[in-house]
């Protein structure tokens, strides 16, 4: 069947949304894992029925979880549920739970600026190999990039991003000091680009084994430099797979580009009613069309207005529309937070996202028009559509 | 045999009842208890006790003969009760947060 099937994230388990091409109606199969934050489930460009999820709790701690089903059956990767006998040899199971630095972890700026111990909290972005079934990249908090190459069975830290010699000046932003957004290079298989709040982009060019940050451009008012190296509160980089040295950024504020994978960035906020705000997301046809959510300002999370609205460029920035067809114009103080818009790549490209009031809305159009999927769900932390053919 | 009470969201992930049961052997302890447990049931590595440092998470909680032993050295032996399996060690999430 074509169709799409949105995965979704909430702060109370996970639900997947299914449908055909029409994307007028949906299925919907949830909540698993309930009761549980599911930051992220985002599934594998080699097979879509390879799914990854990051299943985590303030009190027991961070549990991955895989599907190799279509979501249909989990289980903890080389831990499945029906065989929790003691190992007789080999791998130790129940190692997918385990992020552990690598080394002694050290120290970074702490909220008064202080020094403050690395330490693990969970598993903020999953982002599967764009060519490797078994391999996966997770971005973590406190900020550092993890890997498995056994499909998620084992991790272990590619400690050249946290080991930069910036290092001890990044800081947590209000969220908690993540690596949030992973994008892997189809062109180049050695160039990542990573971003953490709140220390700003980086890139490698070598496989991850040496970083460099790519902040030349952002302006941070809130930082004693504002243009320094690091300390940038970026919110979440897109990529489009047709122009990898593109980049789009939504910013604590400001829309960005770069059009030199990162080494200067230009600011592109235009006629936005606001420039704060969390995703943002390509068209997946179009590469200069673009979308974000304004959100108020950084100590009030919700729309302009109580209205909420979609702004799409078709320019790559600087002019932008507003889409409000079938969105709330009146009364609306929810807030999209930075995974929880994705796109599909039918024709018309279809484009989603989760509120923090568990709406999930969708557009089969572009964007030109909305409708809510699901009003009720949880408060959604993350939306990732799969295009099924 | 050692019966351990797990909290909901552990059962589920464990796959398991109310309680569980275990043969640890030797003098009970929270550390064997704990080590015991999670060579049955692996998926629960990580989940009591930090990977890396293997301490007691900050909102998990231990019980025995109704007194919170969450603050006991991981090696003092527990009440001779709960080695008997006449009461359970009991596996609690702090009531905290929503």
């Amino acid at each position: 069947m074509t169709g799409v099937r949105l995965l979704v994230g909430t702060k109370k388990g996970a639900f997947i949304l299914i449908s055909d091409a029409k994307r007028e109606q949906w299925e919907v199969s949830g909540p698993h894992f309930a009761g549980w934050e599911i930051y992220h489930v985002k599934g594998s460009p080699v097979d879509p029925n390879r799914i990854y999820a990051s299943q985590t709790s303030a009190w027991f701690g961070q549990v991955i979880q895989r599907s190799d089903d279509g979501g249909k059956t989990w289980s903890q990767p080389g831990t499945p549920a029906s065989d929790p006998a003691i190992p007789s040899d080999g791998m130790p199971k129940g190692d997918s739970n385990k992020f552990v630095y690598d080394g002694i972890p050290g120290t970074h700026q702490w909220y008064d600026g202080t020094q403050h111990p690395w330490e693990f909290k969970r598993v903020w972005h999953l982002e599967p190999s764009l060519t490797e079934l078994n391999t996966v990249y997770a971005g973590v908090e406190d900020a550092a990039l993890f890997r498995s190459t056994d499909g998620a069975e084992s991790w272990h830290e590619l400690s050249g991003l946290r080991q930069h010699n910036t290092g001890p000046k990044w800081q947590p932003g209000a969220g908690g000091m993540c690596l949030h957004t992973i994008l892997l290079d189809p062109v180049n298989p050695d160039r990542i680009f990573v971003a953490i709040s709140a220390a700003g982009a980086f890139r490698t060019d070598d496989g991850a084994k040496t970083w460099r940050p790519i902040n030349s451009g952002l302006r941070s008012e809130f930082m004693p430099d504002p243009t320094a190296e690091v300390g940038h509160c970026v919110h979440r980089i897109a990529m489009h797979p047709s122009r990898p040295q593109t980049l789009f950024m939504q910013k604590h504020w400001d829309i960005m580009r770069s059009d030199d994978a990162g080494d200067s960035w230009l600011e592109v906020s235009g006629n936005l009613p606001s420039d704060f705000g969390f995703p943002i997301d390509i068209h997946a046809h179009e590469p200069e069309t673009i979308y974000v959510v304004p959100i108020k300002s950084d100590s009030e999370h919700f729309p302009p207005d109580g209205k909420l609205r979609v702004y799409r460029s078709r320019t790559g920035g600087n002019e932008w529309e507003e889409l409000t067809e079938g969105l709330p114009q009146r009364d609306c103080y929810v807030n999209v937070l930075r995974d929880a818009m994705s796109v599909d790549s039918l024709d018309p490209c279809g484009i989603y996202f989760g509120t923090t009031g568990g709406q999930v809305y969708g557009s089969a159009n572009a964007g030109d028009s909305w409708a809510p999927i699901v009003r009720d769900l949880p408060a959604v932390l993350s939306v990732e559509a799969q295009t099924l053919s | 045999m050692i019966r351990v009470s797990l909290p909901h969201h552990l059962r589920t992930l464990a796959g398991v009842g109310d309680e569980v049961e275990l043969e640890p052997g030797g003098q009970v302890t929270q550390r064997i208890i704990l080590d015991a447990l999670e060579a049955k049931y692996p998926m629960l590595r990580g989940t009591i006790r930090d990977h890396a440092t293997q301490r007691r998470r900050p909102l998990v909680r231990f019980f025995a003969c109704g007194q919170d032993v969450s603050h006991e050295l991981p090696d003092v032996p527990l009440p001779g009760l709960v080695a008997s399996g006449a009461e359970p060690f009991i596996v609690m999430g702090a009531i905290a947060g929503g």
